[in-house]
């Protein structure tokens, strides 16, 4: 039986000040340490366990272009399980882990949520400058492109070839419900002079099939291998290929069909026939400028689908999957996994008879619309730079000036949840433990980490709790225990006996 | 929506008997994209207000470092 899908998604926004002089890192910061001291406690973050160039292929990489873990930037750890720090020129939020696909959802929302109390709280820290803008997308048009990644927990004991070959074909293909759209084209992957849109903001900028890095040569599937927990046990898949979204359902839909795909792969019950493209990377290139969806793609058993037909192979596996093991693996009762299906099947059925029908759930359909009806309106074509400017703004995450507000957009989850969910943490996940101490005892938490807390009970040595379980730590499990504890050093004294 | 009952997905297969369905021509955009139509002409009669003043040079500006 599939482990649970616990998951998360941590975003780099793109971050912006008015006037030309740029300064990202200062500008970051300042967001960061605004809501840090104004709003929430700042917490240190404890570096010592991370490993980001270790390898799942099995090897540490020397050399190799592994992702730097910057020690010196604004970094703080929120009441909500939640990691809010400045990461290679971006504000990060990385949410907490979560025990469903709809769970992901709500904190991803949430963390927006965070990005524009931090706008506010900057604005009153630098009254005499306007303060920095911040969107939620992949790119700047320019070329330089930063993520959107996906986190999900599972079984050590599958081979990690099984999961390249189960995910790539996913990956490449669920770009059809998953791409924010784009104008053009800023990197030589594609035509610039034929391609005036794009369904991915992402796709252009991926090489490689399957590697280390994550800042150029981008790989499909990221081996990276820093699990953050048991290593014996767990494995966290760290996937880097898709658009950030701000429509809840591609949000929902990424998520949650991923987390099907890899439980198929956990329990090897995936399509019944190889579904491995001959060249992915192009393939992920020709699916984002495909606007009319019907390209075919060459498969390595000299067929071809189309990205929407490897998805109904993707999708009717995962009716099988569903009947035969259930969905409990995307974290409850299969009430979820039934959710993702119907929605699947639904998007699946837009795309198919009519695009534009999605136009309220799907970031690049909604896009595309409304650039089109601008263009009618204003007999301009898209190279018109008002075009360029309403698609970015459709990304502001400005309430006053974001474009995919204004826009009637299906939702998945309530406003008031997202509001909670800012600053309370899941219940069924470790995050619940992190969050809950922090939040009462947040100047006795001195550093803190994915699988680890570290405590000043105001004698020597300090105390670190390790957290290697991401579904101990749950309000279930705990929450007793943590009612009746009087201050940290009771804590520790408690789940010590 | 009646216009997409032509086409059962139910094990993901595709067989050549929805190609003769398809004959009957589902229309080019459906109800519900009609009605998304008529909202965007609202949001588009207020969107100039939104849109920031130089559009051109907005977007020029609009540089962001490489990230992950």
């Amino acid at each position: 039986m599939a482990t649970i899908k616990v998951c998360g998604i941590e975003t780099e926004y793109g971050i912006h000040s008015p006037g030309p002089e740029q300064n990202p890192i200062a500008a970051s910061s300042v967001l960061v340490n605004a809501y840090a001291a104004d709003v929430e406690h700042q917490i240190g973050w404890d570096f010592e366990d991370e490993t980001p160039g270790n390898d799942a292929r099995g090897f540490a990489r020397e050399g190799a272009m592994a992702p730097m873990v910057e020690t010196h930037l604004a970094n703080t750890v929120l009441t909500n399980g939640a990691r809010f720090y400045v990461d290679h020129a971006h504000p990060e939020y990385s949410s907490p882990e979560c025990l469903t696909p709809l769970e992901c959802l709500l904190y991803d929302k949430a963390g927006e949520e965070i990005l524009r109390r931090a706008m506010a709280a900057a604005a009153l820290r630098i009254p005499d400058q306007p303060a920095p803008v911040v969107h939620k997308n992949n790119s700047d048009g320019k070329g330089n492109s930063y993520g959107c990644h996906e986190n999900y927990m599972m079984d050590r004991a599958v081979p990690f070839a099984k999961v390249i070959d189960g995910v790539v074909p996913h990956f490449v293909s669920r770009t059809l419900y998953t791409g924010s759209g784009k104008v053009g084209v800023e990197t030589p992957a594609l035509d610039v002079e034929t391609v005036e849109y794009q369904i991915s903001q992402r796709a252009e900028f991926f090489e490689e099939i399957v590697g280390l890095e994550t800042t150029l040569k981008r790989p499909i599937v990221n081996t990276r291998d820093e699990p953050h927990a048991d290593p014996k046990r767990f494995r966290r898949l760290h996937v880097i290929v898709g658009d950030a979204n701000l429509a809840e359902m591609a949000t929902f839909l990424k998520v949650g069909t991923t987390a099907i795909v890899l439980s198929m792969v956990e329990d090897d019950a995936g399509p019944a026939r190889d579904l491995s493209l001959s060249d992915p990377v192009r393939a992920l290139h020709q699916v984002s400028a495909d606007l009319t969806l019907s390209r075919p793609l060459a498969l390595t058993d000299g067929s071809t689908a189309t990205a929407l037909e490897l998805q109904w192979e993707l999708f009717g596996a995962a009716r099988k999957y569903a009947e035969e093991y259930g969905l409990t693996s995307l974290g409850d009762d299969g009430t979820v996994g039934a959710s993702v299906m119907e929605h699947w099947e639904a998007v699946l059925e837009g795309l198919e008879s009519d695009p534009a029908s999605l136009a309220d759930c799907v970031d690049w359909v909604a896009k595309r619309e409304l650039l089109l009806a601008y263009m009618d309106r204003h007999s301009c074509g898209w190279k018109d730079p008002r075009v360029a400017a309403l698609a970015l703004q459709y990304h502001d995450l400005r309430p006053d000036k974001s474009v995919f507000r204004r826009l009637d957009m299906r939702t998945l989850v309530d406003p008031s949840d997202v509001a909670t969910a800012v600053s309370e943490p899941p219940l069924g996940t470790r995050a619940w433990f992190r969050g809950k101490c922090l939040a009462r005892w947040p100047d006795a938490v001195v550093t803190a980490n994915w699988d680890s807390l570290v405590f000043d009970i105001g004698a020597d040595p300090l105390r670190r709790v390790p957290m290697m379980d991401p579904l101990k730590g749950t309000a279930e499990l705990i929450g007793e225990l943590l009612a009746m504890s009087t201050g940290p050093a009771d804590l520790l004294h408690r789940l010590n006996s | 929506m009646a216009e997409q009952e032509q086409k059962k997905k139910g094990s993901g297969s595709r067989t050549t008997e929805t190609d003769t369905e398809v004959e009957e021509a589902a229309p080019a955009t459906s109800e519900r994209g009609e009605k998304i139509k008529a909202e965007l002409d609202d949001l588009l009669d207020e969107i100039d207000e939104v849109l920031e003043d130089n559009a051109e040079e907005f977007v020029r500006n609009y540089v962001q470092k490489g990230g992950q």
